[in-house]
């Protein structure tokens, strides 16, 4: 047995990277997730609307924080100004005052509902029952399944595409590719590809199912989610590659990947709410590419935003796919170009090419 | 140089040098071969010969890489596709297209005795299998550059007979065949062997020079006659005697390529230990 141990210890001891992911990063994910697990909502964005909005703002207290005052809006702005994500909550004035409530912002809308009952029996008729839009009931499963489906691309991106490179590399398949008549992102795109395809049959088996089983609905544009599907992939397929450029085997890898999984479930939104999560740790949720496709997963599907309101998500996507797809490339290249020649395509003559040394 | 090869090559890795000084000439329709221990630089020459490595200095000389075919170390097929279709995805890649796949993986599946293997799986075939097929991908879009790592290690004799009549019909249809091999009577069979050591070339040449040049001579012998300079073949001992002296029990042989290539080796530790000494 101590033969095994000895032997266990001096393995490990030459792969320093599990070695510092098994004692350095629990911690950091302690303390990280520590301080973002958090349900507490202590401050509700709100608008006020219509003639009396200056008035009814005034009166407001915590948790509802107004963001704007609007005395020429109605309640079709209201809604539109939660439809959008700009607000958590907004009340309407003129009339009978209503409560708008965005239940897409489940953890939001409960504290805000809550916060309407309790100022009811308090103060009484004056305070309206709040009107909970997009999850009435505020269900769980319809704010969990869009975000899931990020989840899911995520880890086809991540895990299946370093593990399908990294075999490569082990098999001693990659350097044959190396040799082949294919330009480095010839391979790069042919290896993506099909994981691309599949993630996106993903998504749409887990959007219909999500429809069908647990009533989450689809109230945006197909296109705008597809758009946000495309640029959260190309996100997630670049971070794989590069993954794989950086381990040495499939256990490297899906360590590795994991470690790139785990942040973004817990520090994207998708359980515990962003605003909730303390300064300190909510930047890094702003970096996670799952993050932003929460939002525009979120808005598509429960409360229809359009694509116009989407434009920041989608903008960060796209920037940090061109960020992560850009170095994976590079690094890739770097696998597989080694001998620094242009590879001609097939078809092309040939000829006679001399490598000098660089 | 004519035909391809390498010229003074260096090669290395982080900051070990692998190759240093290799030059090797691999005119079309010829056969060169490596022969070297472990480590002595055999599979760093032939990646830089075929792209897959930049070399740290000297020149390569290589066709276009859609003339050149590669079969690296191990069995680099892909286990979880069939035998049919690693040879269709190697055609593609070199851009044979068409009736001529079919008719040139045939053809290829017959001598490499696969044909009854054609729909498993690359990880269901034996290891000699998957050797044959990994030649047979190399050798598919009939390349101007064959380079082959070690291309009969772990075959069996029929099997690596079988190979070699590959290997040789494609320097015969006027590829240059470049391979490493632990083998050294395959080696025989090359027109030009190069023998390394710790990445630098001990011996290069045509085998029968190669052998003509063995310096001192070599001896058989029944028993062991010298705890370093002696080394078995078969039942009986082979010596290396510097001087040329013939010992007593001993009788003077013609030395093959391999006695060649211990004696080189004996004689560079000797040198070494000479300059060691001085």
């Amino acid at each position: 047995m101590w033969a095994m141990v000895q032997k266990e210890f001096r393995q490990l001891r030459r792969d320093r990277r599990t070695v510092a992911m098994m004692i350095v990063m629990p911690l950091v994910l302690l303390v990280v997730f520590g301080y973002a697990a958090s349900f507490d909502v202590t401050e509700i964005k709100t608008v006020v609307v219509g003639p009396d909005a200056p008035a009814v703002a005034e009166r407001l207290r915590e948790p509802f924080v107004v963001d704007r005052v609007e005395p020429q809006q109605d309640r079709e702005d209201a809604v539109a100004t939660l439809r959008d994500g700009r607000a958590q909550v907004a009340i309407v004035t003129g009339g009978q005052p209503q409560a708008l409530v965005d239940g897409a912002d489940l953890f939001a809308a409960r504290a805000a509902v809550t916060a309407f009952r309790q100022a009811a029996a308090q103060a009484g008729a004056s305070v309206p029952e709040p009107e909970v839009l997009f999850n009435p009931g505020l269900e769980t499963s319809v704010i969990m399944v869009p975000a899931i489906v990020g989840v899911i691309l995520a880890f086809v991106g991540v895990v299946a595409t370093s593990l399908g490179v990294v075999r490569e590399r082990q098999a001693g398949t990659l350097e044959q590719l190396a040799v082949m008549p294919f330009r480095p992102t010839d391979v790069f795109v042919g290896k993506v590809l099909p994981y691309f395809l599949i993630a996106a049959i993903d998504l749409t088996v887990i959007t219909v199912v999500g429809n069908t089983l647990f009533d989450v609905p689809f109230r945006g544009s197909v296109l705008t989610l597809a758009l946000g599907a495309a640029l959260f992939l190309f996100v997630t397929l670049g971070l794989g590659v590069l993954i794989s450029t950086v381990s040495q085997n499939q256990g490297q890898a899906i360590q590795l990947a994991f470690m790139t999984l785990l942040p973004q479930i817990l520090l994207s939104g998708m359980i515990f709410p962003l605003h909730s999560m303390a300064a300190g740790v909510r930047w890094i949720g702003y970096v996670l590419p799952l993050t932003y496709f929460i939002q525009v997963s979120r808005g598509v599907m429960v409360r229809g935003t359009p694509i116009e309101a989407l434009a920041l998500p989608l903008t960060m996507l796209a920037v940090l796919g061109l960020a992560v797809f850009g170095l994976s490339l590079v690094r890739f290249r770097r696998d597989l170009a080694p001998a620094g020649r242009a590879r001609p395509r097939a078809a092309e003559a040939s000829g006679t090419v001399a490598a000098g040394a660089r | 140089m004519s035909g391809y090869g390498v010229r003074d090559l260096r090669v290395r890795y982080g900051g070990r040098t692998a190759v240093d000084g290799v030059t090797l000439d691999v005119p079309a329709g010829t056969i060169a071969a490596l022969v070297g221990g472990d480590g002595a630089g055999k599979s760093s020459v032939l990646r830089a010969l075929a792209g897959a490595v930049a070399p740290a200095g000297g020149s390569v000389q290589r066709p276009e890489a859609t003339v050149i075919g590669y079969m690296p170390a191990g069995e680099a097929v892909y286990r979880d596709l069939t035998v049919e279709e690693n040879l269709a995805f190697s055609a593609r890649a070199y851009g044979v297209r068409g009736a001529e796949v079919a008719r040139r993986a045939g053809e290829l599946l017959e001598r490499t005795g696969l044909t009854a293997a054609r729909g498993r799986l690359g990880g269901q075939l034996s290891g000699g299998m998957r050797q044959k097929l990994a030649l047979a991908m190399a050798l598919l879009h009939e390349p101007e550059l064959l380079v082959l790592d070690e291309p009969t290690t772990g075959i069996d004799p029929v099997s690596r007979a079988q190979l070699w009549r590959l290997i040789a019909g494609a320097a015969a249809a006027g590829a240059a065949v470049v391979l490493a091999t632990s083998y050294v009577d395959e080696a025989e069979r090359a027109a030009t062997v190069v023998v390394l050591s710790e990445g630098r070339v001990l011996l290069a040449g045509p085998p029968e020079e190669v052998m003509a040049g063995t310096p001192g001579a070599v001896v058989d012998s029944a028993a062991r006659l010298d705890p370093v300079a002696s080394w078995r073949r078969g039942a009986r001992w082979r010596t290396w005697s510097p001087d040329g002296t013939v010992p007593p029990g001993a009788e003077r042989a013609e030395p093959d390529l391999e006695d060649s290539v211990v004696v080189a080796e004996l004689a560079l530790l000797r040198h070494q230990a000479e300059e060691v000494a001085a």
